[in-house]
């Protein structure tokens, strides 16, 4: 028992009387306790007893689930009822990409990007990186806090009368370097900034440039322009090292324009075909009917040879490829699509004269809406170098681009000491800001105001979704500032709205309202003039006078593009960092890919060093379909600056590009590369690459399907008439959700695995776990080669859950932890798993994850989920899921919740198509489609029941939810 | 008294009843030699190892092990069955040679009984630890609960093993302790200590070795033997169901429960005899194990051996013969010559080759041959086990997924700790236990020597 004293003598036991405690009468404790004076225990220590047990069992027991706050809002602001999520529209754009979007915002904070259905541009497609932008706003170490002088934290109210001043003070040249500019509005600002300085100029480059595109153009059309390219329209579609679905230009277009031509049905029979020229194997060469491997000067050759022959001069002599090109473009007058993503001028001046001789302009080439996408200049972005190299510039703005780290050599990074000034605007860390004398944040693009002009005839608005998390200021505000505008940038962008825009239209007489509406849909597309063009002669003779190739027939180092990352300026984004490379597999690195002769000629394997220039070494992938004596390199990696995940990932070959005429060269000849001692190990999430005979890709060819539309899928019949069981086949009352792939519109772009990390908390793990085999995406694009290796085809397999009737993992769970439910879903009830892995076992899909370790909170997982503002990102409607549970693709269940309810309180039945998981919402092929099977008439119970449906392993009598739709190659 | 067909003696020396006691009882009562201090160190040492990696896999997960999401059961279930195999051998030392009145059992049946309970309890600890969630692992008992219409999946193999294990590792105990009241009775009345007497006192239950109390042991003792004799076959068949009811190619055959039951016997022979002749070098127990008991283990054990290698034969049969492509990649490619080839020809040489030797006289009347070829049969049987989950996980239906597989430290230290928990276990049960049955053995101490009196 506790011992209560009352004086400190008593307390340290010098004095204690008896007679005292008498004398002040029996105290209340005492009395409690005096039925048994002699027992030491009393009947109230026992009560104590029992109510501290009961007390710390209580404590103890709560423990696992420490107390979080949540704190009603005091004033409950108007457009938010927490739990529900809203919606606002707006552009994605980085420079280089764009994407109408729609934005979730959950309490506050934004936490996924979708597509903006009602946008014919893309449909609702999305890209991987699109996706994934969500996720660098919360990028707490790889953004600027606050603006910087010199590396010392500064105010904004003292860079803004530190620079005005010099600017003011400047005698040379006032340069505002620039990725490309599609914002009207910042345009405005930017002539405003003109006006007000007359020693200023603006220019405008592109990591990777187009600018022999515009140039080209110039040429033929006399416009400096991109035209719009209609893969839809395109009956023959020949691409030259133009990755157009998942790169070049607007690939989310592109690749729903493509999968639109690919499609087959009932009621369309025919599909277009698919040339492809290119050294390294890229997305859009692995899809292709016919891909040719060509070294980078052959595609010079090739071109000149085809439009000799058909400009009627061929002799004979040219290269056999030229011959069937030529053929081909011969049998498809009037639909025949050639791009080529080569930045070399002869080359798409070849382009251009080949394209209007097969008619392609007004069919499948339209300059009506032309693009306003990379109108980099590459000869302007060289002058400049010179002119800092001169000291002729007095100060140099950088508005979020990243020349020291993309420009060919040291060149930019050189020049940049003789500049006097240099403030750089920027959203995220980069190698520029960090040698810039001011760096002054930009926020992201979901807290700032923005708008957006892609094309001709397409206008978007972007507006912020949330306020911004840092001390940041948007450029045009601080450019608008310094040339002494007191207006803000949204005011002068609804401004210019109210001005040019709005007045393209008729159908809304009151600009508010036009504008409500703009925000609302994001997107405002008027009626425009089209435009028709005619090929000068001058051009054509141009086309067939010009210089023969360079033969190169040593090695050629290739660059490109990598899916996930472009050109790095997202490379500090953990989810694009794990995204495995759609071809190779491979994630978190940039490797050297080489072709399978060459290896065996050097010696090496995958992982192996190799040495390209002194200094630069690089691991091997051994790729097949890469052309002989290339080597392929992806840009974006080696970033030095950027924030902690991809510093010291991959190296930096943007180093390596060279200017040639002018323009910036992706391709350049090397010695035969060396073997160095070193391997490397690099995090392949897939390792063997041949189906080894199994039915598990069922494809067919175009002939073959159009005499017999189960062409290819004969098992598929054979294993339906010997289906046997001894249990009775599940039944489904309700709903039975199911989704169909089609095979023939999957082009393995990968949007869907990032769209479902994002939908459900995925964590990110890291190169040492991908490695061992680990990553924790819940849905895979399984890559397989056919053929032999030295060009192989490639197949792309979508790969999630397959939420079997008969699942093999639900009857092996001790504890029922994963169960049917009444609609047909496969779920797991992350409370009741004890992880025995079993489940991960006895699937044969193995699409089944396990928590090998805590990934959120927990600092050897130093990604998104080990930080407060990080973990902003996460999708309240998901659990985050604790170690040691098994975790799936759950059909995105939290939307089937959602929109049921929503039917339900509408006193409704959800409609076909209302339910789009994650993966099928971000597909720009529309590759998924998700629905019910109980209604025939849903898209995916038609599909079903198409002849080119089947199921993987399904003579295993799985029954799974998920049917692929086989794909059909024109050759 | 029943009479095995063996002729000669079983306990060498012509010993009296004494004598055996003494000669039994002498580990126990006298200070523990050099040879077990430096074994016990040694069992500490890998005890700490296995501590580290308990360690490692509490506090950070099951990361720490080298499975992935493709080979999700790695060395930890290889581990499981290893040793549950091993702990057969007690159990059904004690039935089946009871079953088949093989006399010369009883001077080993004890020590193979104590080896059942540590190798069931190291078995025991992996099912625990290979749980992502260990502090939940009651969610796969039984028990009364608030959570409604949440119960267990009875379909579950894994919930099976659950009761199977519990069950015969229960079973096992009770046999092993109540067949030892007797001596212990014995240790308690030689003692001189008070301490240990009270002690053995406690164990030996008021054991006074009446007429009456032996009536009721004997009696007891059958029936508990009838009892373990199903179990025994139970445990290791259920075992053999986690991957038979699967659909994994390689796993799904029917076969595998005789056939687990087999191997584990085999294998559980085997360690019997590694440990049998370390004891006897050591503990100078030789006129009780003697050298035909030895061999006759090593004729189990040949026995054994043709057993697992006509299932060897079989699956592959099998996998050819029922024309499952799946399957026949998992035998013929990826066991037979594939990734796994090396592993799958260990297993052979060591389980169907080896003991095969043993049809010679030569073999198994030398003890160097004896010793070696036990312990290949134990590296043998954790090589089948190992291609059996690895090569079955690591290439099954869909190429894509194909992975490879590859043991960390900690996988590695919870295999030497499972070491040092029963290398320490033996070692106290030396230690502490009479380790052979001495008031069996006194049953059979003068068979032989009566027969050659009376023949006088």
């Amino acid at each position: 028992m506790k011992k209560y004293w009352k004086s400190l003598e008593e307390y340290n036991g010098t004095h204690f009387d008896p007679g005292e405690e008498d004398q002040s009468g029996i105290s209340t404790f005492e009395l409690l306790s005096s039925e048994n004076n002699e027992s030491k225990t009393s009947r109230r220590d026992f009560l104590k007893w029992c109510g501290f047990s009961f007390m710390s069992a209580t404590v103890l027991a709560s423990c696992e689930s420490p107390i979080k706050k949540a704190i009603p809002y005091l004033n409950q602001p108007e457009d938010i009822t927490p739990g529900m999520a809203s919606w606002y529209a707006s552009s994605f754009y980085d420079g280089k990409d764009f994407c109408p979007i729609l934005v979730k915002v959950r309490d506050g904070r934004p936490i996924k990007i979708e597509g903006n259905k009602s946008v014919m541009l893309t449909h609702g497609g999305t890209t991987g990186r699109v996706q994934a932008s969500v996720l660098s706003l919360y990028d707490t170490a790889g953004r600027y806090h606050h603006p910087f002088y010199n590396g010392e934290k500064t105010t904004w109210e003292q860079a803004d009368r530190d620079i005005a001043g010099k600017l003011d003070s400047a005698r040379k040249d006032i340069v505002l370097l620039t990725s490309t500019i599609i914002s009207p509005s910042t345009q405005e600002v930017i002539n405003r900034f003109k006006n007000r300085y007359n020693n200023f100029r603006h220019v405008v480059y592109d990591a990777i440039s187009y600018s022999a595109i515009r140039e080209a153009n110039l040429l033929s059309f006399n416009r400096r322009e991109i035209p719009f390219y209609r893969f839809d329209s395109a009956g023959l579609i020949v691409g030259f090292n133009a990755d157009f679905l998942a790169n070049w230009l607007l690939p989310v277009t592109y690749t729903r324009q493509y999968a639109d031509s690919r499609a087959l049905r009932k009621d369309k029979k025919e599909m277009s075909r698919h040339l492809q020229f290119e050294s390294g194997m890229s997305v859009t060469g692995a899809n292709a009917d016919k891909r040719f491997k060509i070294k980078p000067h052959e595609e010079l050759q090739i071109l000149q040879g085809t439009y000799n022959i058909l400009a009627g001069n061929g002799n004979g002599s040219e290269p056999e490829q030229a011959k069937n090109l030529a053929a081909e473009i011969r049998k498809n007058e009037n639909k025949t699509l050639i791009v080529s993503g080569t930045n070399d001028i002869k080359v798409q001046t070849l382009v251009n004269a080949i394209n209007y001789m097969a008619g392609s302009y007004g069919n499948t080439i339209d300059f009506t809406n032309s693009l306003n996408l990379c109108q980099g200049n590459d000869k302007d972005l060289q002058q400049l170098v010179n002119d800092m190299e001169a000291g002729k510039i007095s100060a140099l703005i950088v508005g979020d681009a990243n020349p020291v780290y993309d420009y060919p050599g040291n060149g930019f990074k050189n020049a940049l000491d003789k500049v006097d000034l240099k403030v750089s605007f920027s959203s995220v860390l980069n190698e520029t800001s960090e040698l810039a004398d001011y760096i002054l944040p930009s926020p992201h693009y979901l807290e700032s105001w923005d708008d957006v002009a892609p094309a001709n005839g397409f206008y978007g608005v972007a507006q912020p979704t949330i306020r911004p998390l840092f001390d940041t200021r948007q450029m045009q505000d601080s450019l608008l500032k310094w040339s002494d505008n007191d207006l803000s940038y949204k005011d002068l962008i609804k401004e210019l709205w109210e001005k040019q825009i709005f007045t393209k239209q008729n159908k809304t007489g009151l600009f508010t309202a036009f504008w409500q509406e703009s925000l609302q849909l994001g997107v405002f597309t008027p009626e425009i003039e089209s435009v028709n063009v005619n090929i000068s002669n001058e051009a054509l003779a141009t086309a067939g006078s010009l210089q023969k190739a360079t033969v190169n027939e040593g090695w050629d180092l290739v660059f490109y593009e990598s899916t996930a990352l472009g050109d790095g300026r997202h490379a500090n984004n953990p989810w694009l960092q794990e995204l495995p490379d759609p071809v190779s597999k491979v994630c978190w690195d940039n490797f050297a890919a080489i072709s399978p002769v060459d290896a065996e000629v050097l010696g090496v394997n995958n992982g192996d060093l190799i040495r390209l220039f002194e200094g630069v070494e690089l691991p091997v992938i051994v790729q097949p379909g890469q052309k002989e004596k290339t080597v392929s390199v992806a840009l974006g990696y080696g970033r030095q600056r950027s924030g902690k995940v991809a510093e010291g990932i991959g190296v930096n070959v943007f180093n390596f590009v060279e200017f040639k005429d002018g323009y910036k060269k992706y391709n350049v000849s090397i010695d035969q590369p060396v073997k160095t001692k070193a391997k490397t190990d690099l995090a392949l999430t897939q390792t063997h690459h041949n189906m080894e005979g199994r039915a598990i890709v069922r494809e067919s060819v175009l002939t073959a399907w159009q005499n017999d539309p189960a062409s290819g899928n004969e098992l598929h019949e054979f294993n339906e008439a010997h289906k046997a069981t001894l249990y009775p086949e599940a039944k489904f009352e309700g709903h039975h959700w199911a989704l169909a792939v089609d095979l023939n519109r999957c082009i393995g772009c990968s949007a869907c695995v990032i769209a479902c990390q994002a939908e459900n908390n995925v964590p990110v793990i890291g190169k040492r776990e991908v490695m061992r085999r680990r990553i924790m995406h819940w849905m895979r694009i399984d890559r397989y080669y056919t053929g032999e290796t030295d060009n192989p085809g490639v197949v792309f397999q979508p790969l999630m859950c397959q939420h079997c009737d008969n699942a093999p993992c639900e009857n092996v769970c001790p504890v029922a932890a994963t169960t049917h439910s009444d609609e047909g879903i496969n779920q797991i009830t992350y409370n009741r798993c004890v992880g025995t892995k079993y489940c991960i076992n006895n699937c044969p899909y193995k699409v089944r994850r396990f928590n090998w370790f805590q990934y959120s909170k927990n600092k050897a997982f130093d990604y998104n989920m080990n930080d407060d503002i990080g973990r902003m990102v996460l999708n309240p409607d998901v659990t985050v899921r604790e170690r040691g549970v098994v975790e799936k693709c759950s059909f995105c269940v939290q939307r089937i919740q959602e929109v049921k309810l929503k039917a339900k309180l509408e006193n409704r039945k959800v409609m076909d198509g209302e339910i789009q998981p994650a993966c099928v919402q971000a597909c720009p092929g529309k590759a998924l489609v998700f629905g019910d099977l109980n209604d025939p008439d849903s898209e995916v119970s038609k599909l079903f029941k198409d002849e080119r449906n089947y199921h993987v392993l399904e003579e295993m009598h799985l029954l799974p939810s998920v049917g692929y739709l086989t794909k059909i190659r024109n050759v | 008294m029943i009479r095995s067909h063996f002729k000669g003696v079983l306990v060498e020396g012509n010993k009296t009843y004494a004598e055996v006691t003494r000669d039994i009882a002498l580990p126990t009562e006298t200070k523990p030699s050099r040879w077990w201090y430096a074994a016990m160190t040694l069992a500490t040492l890998a005890l700490l190892a296995g501590a580290w990696a308990l360690y490692e896999t509490f506090a950070y997960g099951l990361g720490t092990w080298g499975i992935n999401n493709t080979v999700a059961w790695g060395w930890d279930i290889i581990n499981f069955v290893w040793w549950i195999g091993i702990g057969h051998a007690g159990t059904a030392f004690t039935i089946f040679l009871l079953i088949f009145r093989q006399k010369w059992a009883s001077s080993i049946n004890r020590t193979a009984e104590a080896m059942t309970v540590f190798a069931v309890l190291c078995a025991a600890l992996f099912p625990l630890l290979h749980m992502g969630r260990p502090w939940l692992a009651f969610y796969i008992l039984p028990y009364p609960n608030t959570r409604g219409p949440l119960w267990l999946n009875y379909n579950s193999p894994l919930f099976w093993d659950v009761l199977a294990i519990s069950t015969y590792l229960l079973m096992s105990i009770t046999l092993w302790y109540f067949g030892m009241i007797p001596d212990l009775a014995t240790i308690r009345d030689r003692s001189k200590s008070k301490f240990k007497k009270t002690i053995y006192g406690i164990f030996a239950m008021g054991w006074s070795g009446s007429a009456i109390q032996y009536n009721r042991y004997e009696s007891l003792n059958k029936i508990l033997g009838g009892l373990a004799a199903p179990l025994v076959i139970s445990v290791h068949s259920i075992v053999a169901l986690d991957f038979a009811v699967s659909v994994i190619p390689g796993w799904h055959t029917t076969i595998f429960p005789p056939y687990f039951f087999v191997g584990a016997i085999f294998s559980g022979f085997a360690m019997v005899l590694t440990i049998m002749i370390m004891l006897r070098k050591v503990l100078k127990i030789k006129d009780f194990v003697t050298d035909k008991h030895l061999e006759f283990i090593a004729r189990v054990l040949q026995f054994g051996s043709l057993i697992i290698g006509s299932s060897y034969l079989m699956e592959i049969f099998i996998a050819w013969y029922s024309g499952v492509e799946y399957e026949a990649f998992t035998f013929l490619h990826v066991r037979a010559s594939g990734n796994f080839s090396s592993d799958f020809w260990i297993m052979v040489l060591c389980n169907a080759i080896m003991p095969q030797f043993f049809w010679f006289k030569k073999f198994r009347k030398s003890l160097f041959w004896l010793f070696i070829i036990s312990i290949m049969i134990n590296i043998g049987m954790w090589f089948e086990r190992f291609v059996i989950i690895v090569s079955s996980l690591s290439q099954d239906f869909l190429p894509a997924n194909w992975a490879t597989y590859k043991p960390t430290l900690v996988d590695i230290g919870l295999y030497v700790g499972t070491f040092g928990l029963f290398m320490a276990g033996m070692l106290m049960f030396i230690r502490f236990i009479p380790i052979i049955a001495i008031n069996e053995v006194k049953g059979i101490s003068k068979l032989g020597y009566e027969e050659n009196k009376e023949k006088e």
